[in-house]
């Protein structure tokens, strides 16, 4: 056994790493934002016992609209002028409300069916999934054969060279705050909510009855009408992650561009231990996985850890978020609880 | 889901009860009353799927109008629905080749469907058969380099094997994941899919691609490829698909086993209580729905495609889903769902050509009766359908066991 090539290996590594810090971070926190915001999505609803499997449909759906939306806009108003910061324009601002209507939209619907009609939150939450998939294919398909102008896309906040170069804390500046505008919002979005779940009314409430409803209908909480409330504001969260896709990260619409990133939210929030917080963290831990996959590509060394990772096919930095999501959660669950009255419909006692 | 526990366990049409006070009184009334009671079954089981397939055909029709309007220049034209429906009507049942194609299409659905449906039984939720059918296709590909030239009766059993056990194995992983760690399997075999895409795409432009070929491809099956029965493309994989349908009936209702998936599906700790072992039994079902779905994807690629290229793909994965909850569960209900979501994926692409419709709609359509199912209870009662089951033939126990400990 030759242990001193790996050992080099990996000192290399972690110097490619530091090296590389500024550019991996920030890729980080831009892959996590959609990861994160159907993460949070998924606090919202479960915290108050309703399982949300729909949010990558939710995300899907928010996506396309948003597309959409920009086009329309485009086509009736005009492109607009771009402010100086962030390069807002009339129709982006009318994207994002759009989308995260109908992410409100997706989220009654799903809503209803698990909480009025009671059917099995995991089925509605897949067909919702289906039913986004069809829908934003075939609509899709019809109004890119005339290839349209689309509404462009926001632009990131250029955060001055000096601060990037303040010493130990340049890189987490830079990788912060060097994002658009629903990125940033949803970095305040997720401590804010997390405030809110454990520092208010309406978070007491929530976990009330999302661990005990019947004890939480006793003191005089509407079940109902709170867990309508969640979901449907989980369905905007998420929705805004679907936004991000179209109209931040990147400035187009491809059909199934989620790519199944409602459900890595959702094993970040069950490794984040359904905390807004923890959630965020997971993602990050998720996203760095990819963005450490794109620095290799991009700037791989030049020296034997460079031909080393050369010598990996690019398909396994594809599947590694996949991978690390199905590791993580085999591995942290079981130690990760979720809200005791999560996934199960609610009949109210006084009904009779 | 259905509203009322009680019908849950029996949401298979089982055999008329046959009172015994019959059995000395007139005959021919007992055969009356038992087809009558059998019609009232069908009725019972039929109504709501037949229903959703109408409702979302006439959605269908609103949103091909709309979205006719949507090309520059045009109008709202109402005779598309019609015209297109038309199309995808002749493309599936009009002539020898499009029927041929509809059985084509419906024999992988079938078989990953009845994998899908299974699962249900047990309270498991399978959205792998994406990723399990291409891993089947690779696997048997792989295989049959080594078989090329044994002849077929070496060649193709070994390949359908090996393609079998690797959709097997990759329906095993989600299972074992969630009997030892509790990972819901909706999350990992979404996951496992990816993957299953990225393995696939390393192995045809790496290990499995045929030496100086332009673009990443396989060598083809050779001695493996499947005999042809029917016009241009029906191979033998279909025989094999509607054999599938008793077997799965007999071991769900008349095998240990199949007691064994109903009871852990219908109630986990009742199923530890009397003896069972939940955690075996969802590694094993989990397991056979990925053999099935393999099997499917084995089939696809020995019987159609002959190699596999980058463009391989399907759409197998949600339509066995929808197949299986169209089919409420039972085999037989899952053979007649194939056959009809065959149909519109046969006829999809001469609708297209025809009547200018996107291929895409069937996806829509397939949507739009998701959705009507899962909403069968409000539909029954809009329609004031009594003694109509409303319940999609799935076990209550999936959302229950999201999230939670490991089984024990």
């Amino acid at each position: 056994m030759n242990d001193i090539p790996v050992i080099g290996l990996i000192v290399q590594f972690i110097g490619f790493l530091i090296d590389q810090l500024p550019q991996i971070s920030n890729a980080a926190v831009a892959v996590s934002i959609p990861i994160a915001l159907a993460g949070l999505g998924g606090v919202i609803s479960e915290r108050s016992g309703v399982v949300n499997i729909g949010l990558e449909g939710i995300m899907l759906t928010a996506a396309f609209v948003a597309w959409v939306t920009g086009v329309v806009a485009v086509a009736i108003l005009g492109p607009g002028e771009p402010t100086a910061i962030f390069g807002i324009t009339l129709p982006l601002l009318l994207a994002v409300g759009a989308a995260v209507l109908s992410g409100m939209i997706m989220a009654g619907l799903h809503a209803w069916l698990s909480i009025s009609v009671r059917a099995d939150q995991i089925i509605s939450g897949v067909i919702i999934n289906i039913a986004a998939f069809g829908m934003t294919g075939y609509l899709n398909t019809i109004i890119s054969t005339q290839s349209p102008l689309g509404a462009g896309g926001f632009r990131d906040l250029n955060v001055p060279e000096s601060f990037a170069e303040i010493p130990v804390f340049g890189w987490l500046i830079n990788a912060i705050f060097d994002q658009g505008p629903i990125a940033i919002s949803a970095i305040i979005l997720i401590v804010l909510c997390q405030i809110l779940l454990f520092r208010t009314r309406w978070g007491l409430r929530t976990r009330a009855v999302g661990e005990h409803p019947r004890a939480a209908e006793t003191v005089g909480i509407d079940v109902i009408k709170l867990r309508y409330r969640n979901v449907i504001f989980s369905g905007a969260i998420a929705a805004l992650g679907g936004a991000y896709l179209s109209i931040e990260l990147t400035s187009s619409f491809q059909a199934g561009m989620t790519a199944g990133r409602g459900f890595i939210g959702l094993a970040a929030m069950i490794v984040g231990r359904w905390t807004p917080l923890g959630a965020f963290g997971a993602a990050l831990l998720f996203a760095s996985s990819t963005a450490i996959g794109r620095a290799i590509t991009f700037a791989a060394p030049a020296n034997d850890l460079g031909r080393f990772l050369e010598s990996i096919p690019p398909q396994v930095y594809d599947a590694l978020p996949y991978l690390v999501t199905v590791v993580i959660l085999a591995g942290v669950i079981g130690r990760s609880v979720p809200p005791a009255a999560d996934g199960q419909p609610y009949t109210r006692e006084s009904a009779a | 889901m259905s509203t009322q526990p009680t019908d849950k366990p029996t949401a298979a049409p089982e055999p008329p009860p046959v009172s015994p006070t019959n059995t000395t009184g007139n005959r021919t009334d007992a055969r009356l009353r038992r087809v009558r009671s059998i019609g009232n079954q069908v009725w019972a089981t039929m109504t709501l799927p037949l229903l959703s397939i109408v409702l979302a055909l006439i959605v269908g029709a609103v949103v091909i109008i709309l979205s006719s309007a949507l090309e520059p220049g045009k109008s709202l034209d109402f005779g598309l629905p019609l015209r297109a429906y038309s199309a995808l009507f002749d493309g599936s049942l009009g002539g020898e080749n499009g029927r041929v194609s509809t059985l084509v299409q419906a024999a992988p659905l079938l078989l990953a469907a009845l994998g899908v449906g299974l699962a249900f039984k047990a309270g498991l939720f399978n959205i792998g058969a994406q990723g399990q059918f291409l891993l089947g296709a690779v696997g048997a590909v792989a295989a049959s380099q080594l078989v090329q030239e044994s002849g077929p009766l070496v060649a193709i059993p070994v390949a359908v094997l090996v393609g079998a056990l690797v959709g097997a194995l990759w329906g095993f992983i989600p299972g074992f994941l969630k009997a030892v760690s509790g990972a819901h399997e909706v999350v990992t075999t979404i996951m496992l899919n990816f993957i299953a895409l990225a393995l696939l795409s390393w192995l045809i432009s790496g290990p499995l691609r045929l030496p100086r070929s332009p673009q990443p491809v396989t060598n083809t099956v050779g001695d493996a490829a499947l005999p042809i029965l029917l016009g241009r493309d029906g191979h033998i994989g279909i025989l094999f698909a509607l054999v599938a349908i008793p077997i799965i009936w007999f071991i769900l209702y008349r095998t240990t086993l199949g007691f064994e998936i109903r009871a852990v599906g219908a109630n986990p700790d009742a199923a530890r209580y009397a003896g069972m072992k939940p955690r075996r039994l969802v590694t094993l079902t989990m397991s056979i729905a990925g053999l099935l779905a393999g099997l499917a994807g084995t089939f696809n690629i020995l019987g159609i495609n002959h190699q596999m290229n980058a463009t391989f793909s399907t759409t197998v994965g949600f339509d066995a889903i929808t197949v299986a909850l169209l089919g409420r569960s039972h085999p037989v209900g899952i053979g007649l769902a194939a056959l009809l979501f065959g149909g519109m994926r046969a006829g999809a692409g001469f609708m297209q050509i025809r009547a200018g419709v996107p291929a895409e709609l069937v996806d829509l359509l397939q949507a739009i009766i998701l959705l009507f199912l899962v909403a069968s209870p409000v539909v029954r009662r809009v329609f004031r359908l009594r003694g109509v089951k409303a319940s999609l033939g799935t076990t209550d126990t999936m959302a229950r066991t999201y999230g939670s400990e490991a089984i024990k």
